[in-house]
């Protein structure tokens, strides 16, 4: 048998001629070795998007959004908000303080915070000004650009019920103002009933201690709200019996409306969704099929349901969901598309299981006028020309 | 809203003893060490005391390159100024025109500037800067001097300004 084929190999490689027969027998070269820490391939390019700045330890970078499968944000590419760069700090070295209106103040370590019953939890984590651009005009040029200060990891950590349950809040405990490590001792004031709820103190981020971009070694989490009062580098909290104003939760991440009166602690960030795939930046090779996908978010709960246009917002039609859908989580959504090379207006529509819908752009500046700056979730436009490049709507 | 059902959840666990028995329990000093932190009605503002005009060389000195000779902005945002445009197209916020509490100013100063340097600022250099930026609003006298017992009694011109948060408020769209 064996020496059949290599006969009848041979007989076949003359036929081909010996050109071929040589190029089969050229040696292959050996992969890279064995490694203790994994790398990306040297061919995908995907990163967050920055901007240039004179103070780079202040300001965001966004999550290409458009580059990412599933609905788990890869750990480097989670977006960033920093107000005084990210600290390094040595785990060993971190404490976090409990104090104020508790029975008995706590200092912890890191190694005792780990010893304490734990969860991980899948929840997505928006900047209250993520898509802030987009009250002045429908522009954001990609997903990244327009949405990207969202992300969603698997967070590991401790509930922050049990340690207040340790410590014994006093009857006038009602505010918890979080307190960070970086350079600015950023603060956030944090009503106790969330801080009671499902705030978790994380300390690990997608099966791998925190980045510290993400506030190595802990963070709190408050899932479902805005990511500033998320504090990173958590150590210190403060109990007390009022919000502290901070400068963060006045004169920032407010929503000033047209009267002039500023909404403040909107905290739970609204049903939103947008379309990845297609969207700006983006070209499509050619008439045939492709897959609508995107991603759908709510601070109130599930997403329950999320409708795609093609034709600009005239007709809608249900998108599938991927499952499990967690709560406070990214929902991956598809739709199979045949293309027929025509344009097309393409957006997305999430509905979340408190019945809200996300609104249009129109419908938020009606409300609310087009100075509020954050907290904007209005439906995002996408257009497919007939040479199938894809751009926001007014480009 | 908050407030209600957290009273109500924090008697509910005020009774319980410790659980887990982790940790342990930090001096009133070691507390104090982790540095001040300011409610609006002044509790947790530590001693110090400055006016104006010790302010005006110090803002000078460590706020300018940032913020402008005048507070006007630069690379840091503006100061003073935008008093009445809040409810225009084009709201100019600043510490006179937006924000609501003197002590917000000091807490923010205190922890977070110069913002090249923060923690630099001894408690009176930030009263003094604090006043500085007050005054070139308005807001206090050149010689009036802020500390502990005074800051918390100035009145901030927006003071009124920030309203519950009242959402949902987009009606469902229709179907």
């Amino acid at each position: 048998m064996k020496k059949t084929t290599r006969r009848q190999a041979l007989e076949l490689g003359a036929a081909l001629g010996t050109a071929m027969l040589a190029k089969a027998e050229e040696p292959r070269t050996l992969g890279k070795p064995l490694s203790g820490y994994g790398e990306r391939s040297a061919f995908v390019k995907s990163a967050r998007a920055t901007r240039v700045s004179k103070t780079p330890e202040a300001g965001s970078s966004s999550t290409p959004l458009a580059e990412t499968y599933g609905i788990i944000t890869p750990s480097s590419l989670h977006y960033e908000r920093h107000h005084a760069g990210v600290p390094a700090i040595d785990p060993a070295a971190h404490r976090l303080t409990i104090h104020g209106l508790v029975e008995r103040p706590l200092v912890l370590t890191m190694d005792e915070i780990r010893r304490l019953p734990s969860v991980s939890r899948i929840h997505f984590l928006e900047c209250g000004g993520n898509s802030g651009s987009e009250w002045a005009a429908k522009n954001g040029p990609t997903v990244q650009r327009s949405c990207g200060l969202a992300s969603c990891s698997e967070w590991t950590g401790v509930p922050l019920r049990l340690l207040l349950e340790e410590v014994g809040l006093k009857p006038d405990a009602s505010w918890l103002i979080a307190e960070g490590a970086d350079a600015c001792r950023m603060q956030r004031s944090v009503p106790i009933v969330k801080a009671l709820d499902d705030a978790l103190l994380a300390y690990g981020q997608n099966g791998e201690p925190l980045r510290p971009e993400q506030g190595f070694p802990l963070r709190l989490l408050t899932p479902g709200w805005e990511g500033n009062v998320q504090v990173k580098w958590l150590r210190r909290l403060h109990v007390t019996s009022q919000p502290y104003m901070t400068r963060d939760e006045t004169s920032k991440y407010s929503d000033l409306m047209p009267d002039g009166k500023a909404r403040i602690f909107t905290l739970t960030q609204e049903a939103k969704s947008v379309v990845t795939f297609p969207s700006g930046g983006q070209t499509l090779a050619g008439p045939g099929l492709y897959e609508i996908t995107g991603l759908a978010w709510t601070g109130r709960g599930r997403i329950e349901r999320v409708e795609l246009t093609l034709d600009g917002g005239r007709t809608w039609e249900d998108a599938r969901l991927d499952e499990p859908r967690f709560r406070l989580a990214f929902t991956r959504f598809r739709l199979p598309w045949r293309w027929d090379g025509k344009p097309a207006v393409i957006a997305s529509r999430a509905t979340d299981e408190s019945g809200y819908v996300q609104p249009t752009r129109e419908q938020l500046i009606a409300a609310r006028g087009t100075n509020s700056g954050y907290h904007f979730n209005g439906i995002k436009f996408w257009r497919v020309a007939d040479n199938g490049s894809v751009a926001n709507v007014e480009a | 809203m908050w407030r209600l059902s957290a009273v109500l959840a924090a008697g509910l666990l005020a009774a319980q003893s410790p659980k887990y028995g982790v940790g342990r329990t930090p001096g009133s000093e070691e507390i104090r060490a982790l540095g001040a932190t300011v409610a609006p009605d002044g509790t947790g503002l530590p001693e110090g005391s400055g006016s104006a005009a010790e302010g005006r060389p110090l803002f000078a000195s460590r706020c300018a390159r940032c913020h402008g000779d005048k507070a006007e902005g630069d690379v840091g945002p503006a100061l003073v100024g935008g008093k009445g445009t809040l409810a225009t197209a084009k709201p100019i916020r600043t510490v006179g025109s937006f924000w609501s509490h003197a002590t917000s100013v000091w807490n923010y100063v205190h922890r977070a500037m110069p913002f090249d340097q923060p923690g630099l600022l001894t408690h009176s250099q930030v009263y003094s800067a604090v006043a500085y930026i007050l005054f070139l609003n308005g807001i206090v006298g050149e010689k009036d001097v802020l500390n502990a017992r005074t800051l918390p009694k100035v009145r901030m011109p927006n003071r009124d300004g920030f309203v519950p948060d009242p959402r949902p408020d987009i009606r469902r769209t229709p179907r």
